[in-house]
């Protein structure tokens, strides 16, 4: 059951470490835990439409978890664990006012997402380049010819 | 090069302008010697293991690294109206054309269109989720960036 609890807590993308041996399994468990705090990307944040809103919400103002909740059709305990992801995404900023926390967006994170997107348009520019040379030796052919 | 992404639809939109006639351009995209000429953005190499341009055919290709690595991925046209819009499906496989399920599929609907003499290419790739398009644009990044750094390494090589 640990397992299992653990298996679903790690980010998938750690999971194969699970295919090891029994005896290192728990101590691997606990490295992916850790690793899993840090490595849990932007992505997950923004793959769900209930997490996009609570981004929204928080991105002008502090809010309190009951508040954020307030906006949501969703159970308090639904809405408590898309915080906690964006948690661990590194994406909020926490602010104690007396008994409260309060909740706002990083918003220098989310640009994190434009950093690996500017990475995928630059194999565009690329590829384009290089088609760029393709047409202008198949111009200069069809002129000779 | 004009390069957007709709986060709500999944989609990715990618348009260019190429100096170049309409037909010349159709058979860059559809012709595949000359699609393996430049698909891949260098120092990876396109190769293609069959194409059959038609509704319904497929294209198999890999893209191979400078040690021989291969990644391969297949086409499935899915409707063709010559010289305007292409339509297929793109999804990653092994050598043989078998499916990797754990990836998914994007969809990519490509545009052609005159304007003067040169010629407009539209493109919307669609994933089916988020987290998918996510994994792609990693990948890419890693492709991107490998080959980036080996440039790097041409480089400093020659400079010795």
């Amino acid at each position: 059951m640990r397992l299992f609890l653990f298996s679903k807590l790690i980010n998938k993308k750690y999971c194969f470490f699970i295919a090891q041996p029994k005896s290192c399994v728990y101590l691997q468990l606990i490295s992916c835990a850790n690793i899993k705090k840090m490595k849990r990307d932007i992505f997950q944040a923004i793959a769900d439409p209930t997490r996009r809103a609570i981004l929204v919400l928080i991105s002008s103002t502090a809010l309190t978890p009951n508040a954020i909740a307030e906006q949501f059709q969703t159970t308090r305990q639904a809405v408590s664990k898309h915080i906690k992801i964006l948690n661990e995404c590194d994406l909020l900023e926490e602010k104690k006012l007396g008994r409260e926390i309060y909740y706002q967006l990083k918003i220098d994170k989310m640009k994190e997402i434009d950093h690996w997107l500017e990475q995928f348009k630059k194999i565009w520019e690329q590829r384009f380049d290089q088609l760029d040379q393709v047409l202008m030796n198949l111009k200069s052919k069809e002129n000779e010819i | 090069m004009n390069f957007s992404v709709d986060k709500e639809n999944k989609t990715v939109n990618v348009k260019r302008e190429f100096n170049a006639s309409l037909s010349n351009v159709w058979s860059a995209w559809t012709d595949a010697a000359i699609l393996d000429l430049w698909w891949a953005p260098a120092p990876f190499k396109s190769k293609t293991k069959f194409m059959e341009f038609r509704e319904g055919g497929k294209r198999l290709y890999a893209m191979v690294s400078p040690e021989g690595e291969e990644r391969w991925a297949v086409f499935e046209y899915t409707s063709i109206s010559p010289k305007t819009n292409f339509k297929h499906s793109s999804t990653f496989c092994d050598a043989e054309g078998v499916p990797n399920s754990d990836l998914g599929s994007s969809y990519w609907d490509i545009n052609f269109s005159e304007n003067g003499d040169s010629t407009i290419v539209d493109i919307a790739i669609k994933r089916g989720s988020l987290e998918e398009l996510e994994k792609i644009i990693e990948m890419g990044f890693k492709e991107g960036f490998t080959s980036a750094l080996q440039g790097l390494e041409k480089i400093l090589k020659a400079k010795k």
